[in-house]
């Protein structure tokens, strides 16, 4: 495990059952999924490959994906209710199985479409106890887990983008423990995934939009 | 880090008075959190764990899957031939692996699958005993630094080593903890702990349609029942030649050695059986009759 061994990870989490992995674990997916696409999702597309697939009506995936994109936590005792809460808060959502290749066996597709309008693919896995990866964001592969704040930058592949990014964060006083650079080709998109010590504020975020070359900014919190 | 072997936990026991003492001053020194904080910490989970036992009695209805349910209130109202202190722990024991099949709040120890067994063997240390409500939370912190061990030397997941590292492991956390809630040394909370691990070697993970319910609701009785005899016995004397420290060890290596069915794919043991196959398959149809109500 990535995380530092303390107690509380031997005794706890408080969670809804009945799976680490197939519960617990997919409610941080879909609410990670949530921060990547910006907040309350309008309509979801969900698909469930492998385990997710097979043994996830039993275990309360679904549910616990939903829930995720409502914003719910891991323990929230309303996760058995998602469906009718996301009814409730006009949240569309649709299920399908397929096989997603070679990937992790507890993994999910989700289509979101944003309250503006706009689509965001994100796909991620529940790898064991609780803990997730998400490994896919639109076209971009990634490795992102929600242990830290998360900032994701898309920009312009060209030169100067990322120091002048790394330099709001030092001038913001937020220190990198993590960063990963992604292009789709030599001077197209590319996206930055950098984690922080701490949630990088609405300033640092708007500061970064600004800069050239950069196309779009997004601070996703720790679940 | 925790505490990665028993023998350095019973050391810094010694010195601080108990397991669950020294796995709290550990903790505070790592996380940089006080003492006051990390024992409220550990009274809110307590908490939670009471109300999953309140809430798994009450169930009278069978789980989202149908597999399980109202086995707990079946027992609590049962004849007790035990006595009612033994029954009591297996009912708090099905009451909480209830509660996580239908959904409801638990507190993973080590593992969802797994989290009854703490509670149910604490609770009953501590009931027929009339211990405190700080030396419980004492004890949850003792049964923590105990399942770190494990996590440490072998692992706490079925997936990687079968069922002997979920309820074998939440069992050992329990007698040791509840050796120590019964005013056990640190030594004789090892024993326990061995005993009741050397109990379940090579307990396979056979989940039915790969659900956590079935038979995982019953093996948190039959742990209970394990964690409960090791107490017994290491409170009487009885010594386990191999310490505990080994045991785990060799529960990792056993788990290493296991077939992949037999950890947590559903494809072997109970589950790879005529009924465990019917069963499974109507769990997991889709558009089944059966809901969470």
């Amino acid at each position: 495990m990535a995380r530092q061994r303390s107690i509380f990870d031997i005794v706890g989490p408080v969670m809804v059952g009945p799976s680490s992995s197939h519960t617990a674990g997919a409610v941080r997916l879909g609410a990670l999924a949530r921060a990547i696409a910006g907040g309350s999702p309008r309509s979801a597309t969900i698909t469930l490959h492998g385990s997710f697939a097979s043994t996830g009506r039993g275990h309360g995936t679904d549910l616990a994906i939903i829930a995720g994109l409502l914003g719910l936590a891991p323990d929230d005792t309303r996760i058995p209710d998602a469906r009718a809460l996301a009814a409730a808060h006009g949240l569309e959502v649709r299920f399908a199985e397929a096989d997603l290749g070679d990937v992790h066996p507890n993994t999910a597709e989700l289509v979101i479409e944003t309250a503006a309008g706009e689509h965001v693919t994100v796909r991620g896995s529940s790898v064991g106890a609780g803990d997730v990866e998400i490994t896919l964001i639109d076209d971009f592969p990634v490795r992102l887990t929600g242990e830290l704040p998360t900032l994701g930058v898309i920009h312009q592949d060209q030169p100067g983008v990322v120091a002048a990014v790394s330099a709001h964060l030092a001038a913001g006083n937020v220190n990198i423990a993590s960063m990963q650079v992604y292009r789709e080709r030599r001077g197209a998109r590319a996206l930055m995934v950098i984690e922080t010590d701490t949630i990088v504020g609405d300033e640092v975020a708007k500061a970064i939009a600004g800069l050239g070359g950069v196309i779009g900014v997004r601070a996703v919190p720790a679940v | 880090m925790a505490y990665t072997t028993f023998a350095a936990l019973a050391d810094a026991a010694r010195t601080h008075g108990s397991l669950g003492m020294a796995a709290l001053m550990l903790e505070s020194d790592e996380s940089g959190r006080d003492i006051p904080t990390l024992r409220a910490a550990m009274e809110a989970e307590l908490a939670v764990m009471e109300e999953s036992i309140t809430d798994g009695r009450a169930i009278r209805s069978r789980s989202r899957s149908g597999l399980t349910g109202g086995d707990a209130a079946r027992v609590a109202d049962g004849p007790a031939v035990m006595g009612t202190a033994f029954r009591d722990a297996l009912a708090d024991a099905l009451a909480v692996g209830e509660t996580n099949a239908r959904m409801g709040r638990i507190v993973a120890a080590p593992t969802a699958g797994a989290s009854g067994v703490v509670p149910a063997v604490l609770f009953a240390a501590a009931r027929t005993n009339d211990a405190s409500r700080p030396d419980v939370v004492n004890a949850l912190f003792a049964a923590g630094a105990v399942g770190a061990v494990i996590a440490s030397r072998a692992t706490l997941s079925g997936a990687a080593g079968g069922c002997q590292a979920e309820i074998g492991a939440a069992a050992a956390m329990a007698a040791a903890a509840g050796t120590e809630l019964r005013g056990g040394t640190p030594d004789a909370c090892g024993q326990a702990a061995a005993i009741a691990l050397q109990a379940q070697l090579g307990l396979v993970c056979d989940p039915v349609g790969g659900l956590v319910e079935l038979p995982c609701v019953m093996r948190n009785a039959t742990g209970t029942a394990i964690a409960l005899a090791a107490i017994e016995l290491a409170l009487s004397g009885v010594r386990f030649p191999i310490p505990f420290d080994e045991v785990v060890v060799a529960m990792g290596q056993v788990g290493r050695s296991l077939p992949p069915s037999l950890r947590e794919t559903a494809l072997g043991g109970l589950a790879a059986t005529p009924t465990g196959r019917a069963m499974g398959e109507r769990a997991c149809a889709p558009g089944g009759e059966t809901s969470v109500d």
